[in-house]
């Protein structure tokens, strides 16, 4: 293998908003990497390891280094229904892997809102799902895994065996070593469908107080925000909260467990086919375009109702309309997501949601959930809430945007607040210096320098918040 | 002196703060100058920094470098632009050398070969071989050396501009410099098959036909120097190419009707000018 000049390789982040070349690698197996890092030494390079590319910002962008690109390490390697033990690769998607093991009654226990995340980058993430209060990021759900470090060592963690790498290297944005195989424990299903209750939310206060109140009776709970309103109305929204069904209250499991009844329909109406729809989109994404759709689905949703749901459907939201990221334009989009504790999570919002609207850059998009802490080392998780807030960037907004977002930073650490790696692209080291903590920062570094003392492990991300 | 290709900036230009990290909101290309430690180079180097380009400036002459890259990072308040010395003609440092200049620029955008020579033999009837020898092997052989691996790349990302400072002595071979006339054509040429190349897979080719410009090379002229323009304004020409994606361009603009009638001009009465 050498570093040939043809495998460079312009990549990107999922928003379309960031960019980066890189020398691609695709291994086929441990060796491979270990070759990746020794020609990474030679010349002097650095690594990042890449799965599904899935991410808002430079996660998995490293500029002028080498790109492992993890896609063809994609086998799932064991499946024990019995059990629910499943061993995968590091490039196995969410897709491939609740394909697999959903007609065997299992779900996977966490997962991000698009199936195309892989095992390996939701690891290094440790993502959440709509379920964080109860089941907690999907580290908890690891058994054990295999990782290969820089430094060549193969390891293998488990929350017992090697404990410090275990919390480390999940959470650890790729950069303390390279997963090879992920051993995760399924949760046991008896339907293919969820049980959904849908009810508006009038304001803020409400919206939060409901998924506080309400999240102990549900398995998931998710909250949708109107972020292009203020005033008495600002935070309303519509609260979706789903549980699993239980006993004979699915009539017939093995049918609603079948694939074909999981798979989401390719047409929206039955009539318009799905992967042209963000075409649509496209005249609405502006700030008037989008106050009308915004209040529109505001409106529609305030008949409360209650629908069943497959699994596929209620989790892959962002699956629905392929392409979404395209309607955004040529600029992309970027996302910022905080995580407020409960009790200052109300007052902090409301202030950044103001300022958005008074300033003319409103979020066209608000997510919110329940957040309980969990043990991992780079952890992003609060007990409160998190709202992830979607912008557009064009030419003539960046300043503005990157002006309000550093006032954002402010007011979330003020109030105790934390980011999530995978999310924010503006966060800067200051500021993940102020939400980690210095003895968190150098728990990692001496992780980092055990495991990688050459630094060959670096991402865009890396440089950015810990430079 | 130091190793060709050794970044010289470990302890004198590093006072300065690295370059925040490229954001969204805060986006940030780069450049590569090859020969930016005077003349138009060094102009285009203060230009695209003025611009917000992180730049690798490359030349043989550790010391003019240096003042550019201190004068251009004093402005900016961070180190902007990182000087590594580099002579062209060690051609087979080149590929390395690009290797590690993207990885210190973290990407790379836009690459400018400025680098030339212009050595006349001295009257109508003098020949030089050794002078036109170094010609070829800067102006023509150099920019291979460079553009080869760059185009690759570029090819390979589907993105990025390119750059080629020919001259309008490649347009017609005269009497006055047999030696720069065939470097400049050859570059010319050179740049002009490398955007059919690449224009296909989304990279931009933009050949440069510089008149008379005031820079050491001036001296090189031989005799009187219509339109003459200020390296600033040949950068400011070029800045604005680079941002209409323009494939060819004369600075000064006349020249692109001068060199149109002088191409035109049939060889039995060429062949009797004396210029």
């Amino acid at each position: 293998m050498s570093l040939s000049l043809h495998t460079f390789t312009q990549f990107e982040n999922v928003g379309h908003s960031m960019r980066a070349p890189s020398y691609r690698f695709r291994p086929t197996c441990a060796d491979e990497i270990q070759e990746a890092f020794r020609l990474a030494k030679k010349h002097e390079l650095t690594v990042t390891a890449r799965g599904a590319g899935k991410s808002y910002n430079d996660a998995a962008l490293n500029g002028g280094g080498i790109m492992l690109d993890l896609s063809a390490m994609n086998q799932i390697l064991e499946w024990d229904p019995a059990t629910g033990l499943v061993r995968c690769e590091p490039g196995v998607t969410i897709e491939k892997l609740w394909q697999r093991v959903e007609p065997d009654g299992w779900w996977p226990p966490v997962v991000s809102g698009t199936m195309f995340t892989t095992l390996g980058g939701c690891l290094a993430a440790n993502i959440h799902g709509k379920n964080n209060f109860k089941m907690g990021p999907i580290g908890e759900h690891v058994v054990e895994f295999t990782a290969l470090l820089p430094t060549g060592a193969e390891v293998t963690c488990s929350p017992k065996k090697n404990a410090d790498l275990f919390h480390g290297m999940i959470s650890g944005l790729g950069m303390l070593g390279v997963f090879t195989s992920i051993t995760l424990q399924m949760k046991h299903v008896e339907s293919g469908l969820l049980e959904v209750h849908a009810l508006p939310v009038h304001d803020l206060h409400e919206h939060l107080s409901f998924l506080f109140d309400h999240a102990p009776n549900y398995d998931y709970i998710v909250g949708w925000m109107d972020t292009m309103n203020g005033g008495k109305g600002l935070g309303r929204g519509q609260i979706h909260a789903a549980n699993y069904l239980h006993g004979n209250e699915d009539p017939n499991p093995q049918k609603t467990m079948q694939l074909k009844n999981q798979i989401l329909p390719p047409r929206i109406f039955g009539v318009f086919p799905k992967s042209n729809l963000y075409l649509l989109m496209i005249p609405f994404a502006n700030n008037l375009g989008w106050w009308g759709v915004s209040t529109a689905k505001y409106i529609a949703s305030l008949r409360k109702h209650i629908f069943r749901q497959s699994h596929a459907a209620f989790h892959f939201l962002l699956d629905y309309v392929p392409n979404w990221d395209l309607s955004y334009g040529r600029g992309g989009l970027i996302q910022y997501q905080s995580f407020l504790p409960k009790e200052t999570a109300e007052t902090a919002w409301r202030e950044m949601i103001e300022l958005s609207l008074k300033r003319g850059l409103p979020s066209y998009l608000g997510v919110t959930k329940r957040h309980r802490p969990d043990k991992f080392l780079l952890t992003h998780a609060v007990d409160g809430f998190s709202l992830a807030l979607d912008f557009k960037v064009t030419d003539s907004r960046r300043a503005k945007l990157s002006d309000m977002l550093q006032e954002f930073d402010r007011i979330v650490l003020n109030a105790g607040g934390r980011f999530y790696f995978a999310k924010n692209s503006e966060t800067s080291a200051a500021s993940a210096r102020a939400f980690l903590g210095e003895e968190t920062i150098l728990k990692f570094k001496k992780l980092k320098n055990r495991c990688d003392p050459n630094n060959l492990l670096e991402s865009d991300l890396f440089r950015r918040v810990f430079d | 002196m130091l190793e060709s290709g050794s970044p010289f900036s470990e302890d004198t230009v590093s006072n300065y703060p690295k370059p925040v990290t490229a954001t969204p909101l805060n986006p940030r290309r780069r450049g590569i100058i090859i020969g930016a430690s005077d003349g138009i180079g060094a102009a285009l180097a203060r230009r695209l920094a003025h611009e917000g380009y992180i730049l690798a400036l490359l030349a043989p002459n550790q010391n003019g470098l240096e003042l550019v890259c201190n004068e251009i990072n004093q402005i900016a308040r961070e180190e902007r632009a990182r000087a590594y010395v580099h002579d062209v003609t060690d051609y087979e440092k080149t590929p390395e050398l690009l290797r590690r200049i993207v990885a210190d620029l973290g990407g790379l955008d836009l690459v400018l070969f400025v680098a030339g020579v212009n050595y006349p033999p001295g009257g109508i009837d003098k020949y030089n071989f050794e002078n036109d020898r170094r010609m070829i092997e800067v102006n023509l052989l150099g920019a291979i050396a460079w553009l080869n691996p760059v185009a690759e790349m570029f090819q390979s990302a589907k993105a990025g501009q390119i750059v080629g400072i020919s001259s309008v002595a490649g347009d017609r071979g005269r009497v006055g410099n047999p030696g720069y006339n065939t470097s400049k054509a050859g570059l010319t040429t050179y740049l002009e098959a490398l955007r059919n190349r690449l224009t296909r897979h989304g990279v931009h080719v933009l050949t440069v036909k510089p008149g008379f410009v005031r820079t050491g090379m001036i001296k090189a002229a031989q005799g009187p120097t219509p339109f003459i323009v200020e390296p600033e304004k040949a950068a400011e020409d070029i800045w604005n190419a680079v941002r209409k994606r323009k494939q060819v361009i004369y600075t000064h603009s006349l020249w692109r009707w001068i060199m149109l009638a002088i191409q035109h001009t049939p060889s039995f009465i060429f062949r009797r000018l004396s210029f």
